[in-house]
């Protein structure tokens, strides 16, 4: 525990400076208020919205984890709503909705992992091409139109809120503890990073990276269904078109404010979901704060590269190293003197 | 080529005695609901009046509008309706259309040629569409003290910029009315829904905001869910005026959760059709634009009839 705090030290920072920041532009950004039935204001509504993204990035951080990469997840999240959507409408009921679409996105996983492990193409080709194609059935599903429906049990999802906390914050943060506890309480984890520094190392150490790379495919692909039906149940209608458009890179930016590298291997599910937080609170903030949208992208754009540019390592080992050329010298200096 | 327009021109000369015209249309793709709606209307719209309807589907890509003007003009149609996807890169081949004497008509988009290329163009004036929501809203609320927060489609889209200015020329000069916020909502529900989200926070928990104006009909869809959930009327304690008239708008005024809507018209090919009549009639060259009507619509004009008359529209 201790050691996972440490960790996301720079994280928790970052996002207490980000949240000091939209406090100086919008006041009442910390109030919190309960109307009777549910908890309400704009720290609610950051937690509540940054759910599609932290599910994401948490089958997103094993992706990265293997040195692979998942960019279906946006489009995943489009077939999973749409079959949600249309599942309930025929008449399914709430456990078959849920169902189909969950089982979806592992089919979507299973497939981009059966590419990656099996057929040996680059994860990044590998899932483009459902990342492209994929909303094209999405839109088979929904007849290319936004399908809309009523019931209020799969409404609940995206909408609905347990002892005053919206249930998308509940299930959000469900998921990353128990998948982090799945990975640090048992090998699983040490299991997907050896894959990821190595593969062929860890295959010869009995590891199986195939089984291993598809099954961590189609843990993206699962998280992927979860933030689908979110989104679908939110406004209550698939929206094959713009559902989770993009998101995939929403996703990979959060795992890598998270702190974890790109190129495999250690990674902390932890940091990604702080990472997830800064990236909504920084959403939220620009819409509190009340500048003209066309600034949007680029106060976004500024404050994600600050961070970036913060978390350099090159940066840390060049502040390092300064310093202690400037304590050698001062050392020097003091023993040249007398 | 000049085997194919010598092909076209006798094609032409055989149909003329003929009476049932045969028109060809170049539609750019489905892209959205409202442009499968417009490919139905033609459709509809071409069999009342006993049109042989020529029907091109292309995908969002130029050349296939290209190529698919090229074969209407070897197969020698009547009059050419082209929805061009882009603005530019038209002359060469409207030239063609033009030598071999078939009238081109552009519906809903216009293009950079120089007016002589084409018989007219139909289309909605977006601007004006914005002028008769902010009418509308001017006069419902009187001189009562209005704030009203704005969902805008996605920053830089004419849409979007013609439809911000459009309104505010229609509350100009009401110094009650005032648009405190305005953020842009990309045009869908989702993030109609989260913008509104914020405007609610931002405003007293909604207190303090007297109506909503959306670009367009989805993001006002999404930001009533939003209003609801905030434990607000909407309809009643906020305004809701939006643009494009799709049918789930109709079902929210139906339910009281919406007051206004202005009509985009798929309906281009109907004007476009008067037009060529008149002109194959006696020559009556029509006016280069034809402003479709941009008609409002609120509770009182039958919401539920709306819906059923358009649902199956493919919108």
């Amino acid at each position: 525990m201790g050691q996972t705090f440490r960790r996301i030290t720079p994280q928790l920072v970052t996002l207490a400076l980000v949240v000091l920041l939209v406090t100086v532009f919008f006041p009442n950004f910390l109030a919190v208020s309960f109307d009777g039935t549910r908890f309400v204001g704009p720290v609610v509504d950051v937690l509540k919205r940054s759910a599609p993204v932290a599910l994401l990035g948490v089958g997103m951080t094993l992706v990265i984890a293997t040195r692979g990469i998942d960019l279906s997840v946006g489009t995943v999240m489009a077939i999973s709503g749409a079959v949600a959507a249309w599942a309930i409408t025929s008449g399914y009921g709430l456990v078959g909705a849920v169902g189909l679409a969950i089982g979806a996105g592992l089919l979507a996983g299973l497939w981009n992992g059966c590419l990656v492990a099996i057929v040996g193409i680059q994860p990044i080709v590998a899932t483009l091409i459902l990342m492209t194609s994929g909303r094209g059935i999405a839109q088979l599903i929904t007849e290319g139109r936004i399908l809309t429906f009523s019931d209020p049990n799969l409404a609940f999802a995206g909408s609905g809120s347990v002892l005053g906390v919206p249930f998308p914050t509940i299930l959000w943060i469900a998921t990353a503890v128990v998948v982090a506890l799945l990975m640090r309480r048992t090998a699983l984890g040490m299991l997907i990073e050896a894959t990821g520094i190595n593969r062929a190392a860890s295959a010869l150490a009995g590891v199986n990276a195939t089984v291993l790379l598809i099954a961590v495919y189609m843990a993206s692909g699962f998280c992927a269904s979860l933030a689908g039906i979110v989104a679908t149940a939110d406004i209550r209608g698939a929206d094959a078109n713009n559902a989770g458009l993009w998101l995939e890179l929403d996703a990979i930016l959060a795992v890598v404010i998270g702190g974890n590298s790109l190129l495999g291997g250690r990674f902390s599910i932890a940091g990604t979901m702080i990472g997830a937080l800064i990236i909504q609170t920084i959403n939220t903030g620009i819409m509190l704060s009340g500048f003209p949208s066309e600034y949007n992208l680029v106060i976004k754009a500024v404050l994600v590269l600050i961070i970036l540019v913060l978390q350099s390592p090159n940066l840390a080992a060049d502040w390092l190293f300064l310093k202690s050329m400037l304590k050698a010298r001062r050392a020097n200096v003091r023993s040249e003197t007398p | 080529m000049t085997r194919m327009l010598l092909a076209g021109a006798a094609l032409l000369a055989l149909s003329v005695g003929a009476s049932a015209q045969t028109i060809g249309f170049s539609q750019i793709g489905s892209e959205s609901g409202w442009r499968a709606a417009e490919t139905t209307l033609t459709k509809q719209q071409a069999e009342e009046r006993g049109y042989t309807l020529q029907f091109s589907d292309a995908q969002q890509r130029q050349e296939n509008q290209i190529a698919a003007i090229r074969s209407f003009v070897a197969q020698g149609v009547d009059a050419i309706l082209l929805a061009p996807v882009v603005a530019t890169g038209w002359d060469a081949v409207l030239q063609e259309a033009k030598e071999a004497e078939i009238p081109v008509v552009l519906l809903d988009r216009q293009v950079d040629s120089s007016d002589d290329l084409y018989l007219t163009a139909v289309g909605s004036d977006l601007v004006h569409e914005g002028k008769v929501a902010g009418e509308w809203l001017a006069k419902e609320v009187g001189d009562n003290k209005c704030r009203v927060v704005e969902l805008q489609g996605t920053t830089g889209s004419s849409p979007a910029i013609d439809r911000a200015k459009g309104f505010r020329d229609g509350i100009a000069g009401k110094a009650n009315i005032e648009i405190v916020r305005s953020q842009t909502g990309d045009f869908t529900r989702a993030l109609g829904k989260t913008v509104m989200e914020s405007f609610l926070q931002a405003e007293g928990g909604g207190k303090d905001i007297c109506a909503l104006y959306a670009h367009n009909d989805d993001m006002a869809i999404g930001a009533i869910q939003a209003i609801k959930e905030a434990g607000l009327k909407p309809g009643q304690d906020i305004k809701i005026v939006s643009i494009d008239a799709v049918p789930d708008i109709f079902q929210a005024m139906a339910a009281g959760e919406a007051n206004a809507t202005v009509e985009l018209t798929p309906n281009m090919a109907g004007p476009a059709f008067d037009a060529l009549e008149k002109f194959w009639k006696d020559g009556t060259v029509p006016p280069k634009f034809i402003q479709t009507e941009s008609k409002l619509y609120t509770q009182a004009d039958d919401p539920q009839g709306e819906y059923e008359r358009r649902k199956d529209l493919g919108y």
